[in-house]
């Protein structure tokens, strides 16, 4: 032990920094990449349940080693470059995919202390990165060279951007109801009971902020940029083995992220349903599971995974226009009454979450 | 040491995306190019602790300005262009460059932008500085503030006025897709049942 910590110091500071600082990435990616592979798993168990379907059942019990396969099948298998495409954007353009929906993940509080940068302007910083996300996109539908591919880039440049100004909307209400910025702080505001969490004052913010997650995301029934039976699989259809697996890893990324973010915002986070009820919490042992925690994040992301594959199997896919239309036309519009009144209450005093 | 490190490897790939942005010769590269720029000028206003304003440029510039200036370039029908007339245009090129490093020396030399001004204003450690903006702009400049909002308000109403054209033909407008009459068409409307004997 004392040699280990001798050796430790003798590193330089600066190195040591660097080693800390990649020690506490891999320690949220891994965990996010395991999540991200189970999430396909359960996937495709859920809508084979809904479609009376089996789902993967033949690697390992009840299919559970079904991501480790795929993952091995898509390592393994070929890149093809298509000749006319351009070789270098065509596989840059995966990893400006997976950068920014894996960098979010450094001020996500997963629990009181479990952040790796708890940052002011924590909530900017993601807004910031989900507006980066759409580059890997656009670049990869120019850069294979295909026009099914540049449609898809097209139209998912403009959901991406449209959408994203109902999601800001929606995220400048949770900062007025919160006074901050951070999202620990964000978290804390919501703390009481059930009945502070930000999803019911602001209801109308949550829904929105929901759905534009999903369009942000590209998922079913906003995903007119894969649409399979007009432009083949969209931006990704010149695309094969890992570098379509990279595509694959930051859609799910990023979903789980819309999740957490959303718990995060409108439903307390990492706080449990149960608080103020004391005498649940001090059970010994189960009360650990009544107090808050890190499990109640999961619980809740995993309950927006759940819807995500609920609307996956559910609704038909929206057209073009009224994918603008929605967003322009009704999100926004909801987010502005929605922000106003907010304003007046929080002008009046009358503040029923505080 | 470890800031310095990271200043000058932000400085290095700034000014080598900023070159990039005038020399290389596919637009789309160029567009990339000063993409990377404005990120890595984000990354330097962050080791400033300027966070609000690093963020508020990667938000405005990277997130919708350069998506929409890439999509455009994307769109054209691009011919790599052969540079020519470099001589031709070298004198102009060359005057507005002086004109540019002359003004910025002009600027730099007032006592308003002297470096020691700003130096003195050393922050402590839980300083936030959206809230320190926010607190100007809502008090200080106040009135800037708002004629700016409605100057860029005006922007938008107008920005959607051109796009509402007639057709010069008919003096019509243009034809669009009602939506909400779309989605309250009934069964009715569409099918019609017909009773007929088997032929």
């Amino acid at each position: 032990m004392e040699f280990i910590s001798s050796l430790w110091y003798a590193i330089p500071e600066v190195l040591r920094t660097v080693i800390v600082i990649l020690l506490q990435i891999v320690a949220v990616v891994i965990p996010l990449i395991l999540t991200v592979a189970y999430t396909t798993y359960a996937e495709r168990k859920v809508i084979g349940f809904m479609q009376g379907r089996m789902g993967p059942n033949r690697v390992g019990p009840r299919g559970l080693l079904q991501p480790f396969a795929d993952t091995v099948k898509l390592l393994l298998k070929e890149v093809i470059i298509p000749t006319k495409s351009d070789r270098y954007l065509f596989l840059l353009a995966p990893i400006l995919a997976l950068a920014p929906a894996f960098s979010a993940w450094v001020v996500i509080p997963f629990s009181e202390n479990m952040v790796l940068a708890d940052i002011n302007a924590g909530l900017l910083f993601i807004l910031a990165l989900s507006s980066l996300g759409v580059y890997g996109i656009i670049i990869a539908g120019w850069a294979s060279n295909s026009k099914y591919s540049m449609l898809s880039a097209m139209r998912i440049g403009a959901q991406m951007v449209s959408y994203e100004i109902a999601m800001g909307f929606a995220l400048g209400g949770v900062l007025i109801a919160s006074n901050s910025l951070n999202l620990n702080d964000i978290v804390h505001a919501q703390s009481g009971s059930i009945f502070s969490w930000f999803a019911w004052p602001l209801f109308g913010l949550f829904i929105v902020y929901f759905i534009s997650g999903v369009a942000e995301t590209n998922r079913a029934p906003f995903d007119v940029a894969e649409g399979e039976s007009e432009i083949v699989a969209g931006f990704h259809v010149e695309y094969s083995g890992i570098a379509f697996a990279l595509f694959f890893l930051a859609e799910y990324a990023n979903m789980i992220m819309i999740s957490a973010l959303t718990s995060i915002m409108f439903l307390g986070g990492w706080l449990s349903p149960f608080q103020g009820l004391d005498f649940l919490i001090n059970i010994p042992v189960i009360g650990l599971f009544f107090g808050n925690g890190i499990h109640w994040l999961a619980l809740k992301i995993a309950f927006f995974l759940l819807l995500y594959l609920w609307f996956r199997a559910t609704f038909p896919r929206y057209r073009y226009d009224q994918i603008m239309r929605l967003g322009w036309k009704v999100l926004i519009p909801v987010t502005f009454v929605w922000i106003f009144f907010e304003i007046i209450a929080v002008a009046l005093g009358w503040q029923p979450w505080l | 040491m470890f800031e310095q490190i990271l200043f000058y490897w932000f400085t290095a790939v700034l000014l080598l995306a900023a070159i990039g942005v005038v020399v290389v010769r596919n637009p789309v590269y160029s567009a990339l190019s000063l993409i990377l720029a404005f990120f890595t000028m984000t990354a330097l206003w962050l080791l400033m602790e300027a966070e609000f304003l690093a963020i508020a440029l990667i938000l405005v510039y990277v997130g919708a300005v350069m998506v929409l200036f890439l999509f455009i370039i994307m769109m054209l029908d691009l011919k790599i262009v052969e540079r020519e007339g470099f001589i031709r245009y070298l004198p102009i090129g060359l005057g507005v460059a002086g004109m540019v490093a002359l003004e910025m020396i002009m600027v730099l030399q007032r006592s308003n932008f002297d470096s020691e001004r700003y130096l003195a204003a050393e922050s402590p450690a839980d300083f936030n500085n959206a809230e320190a903006l926010g607190e100007l702009l809502y008090t200080h400049y106040l009135y800037p503030f708002e004629i700016a909002a409605v100057v860029l308000l005006v922007a938008v109403i107008a920005a959607i006025l051109l796009t509402l054209r007639k057709r010069v033909a008919t003096d019509q407008p243009a034809k669009t897709q009602d939506i909400e009459q779309q989605v309250r068409v009934k069964r009715e409307d569409r099918v019609r049942l017909v009773k007929m004997k088997s032929e």
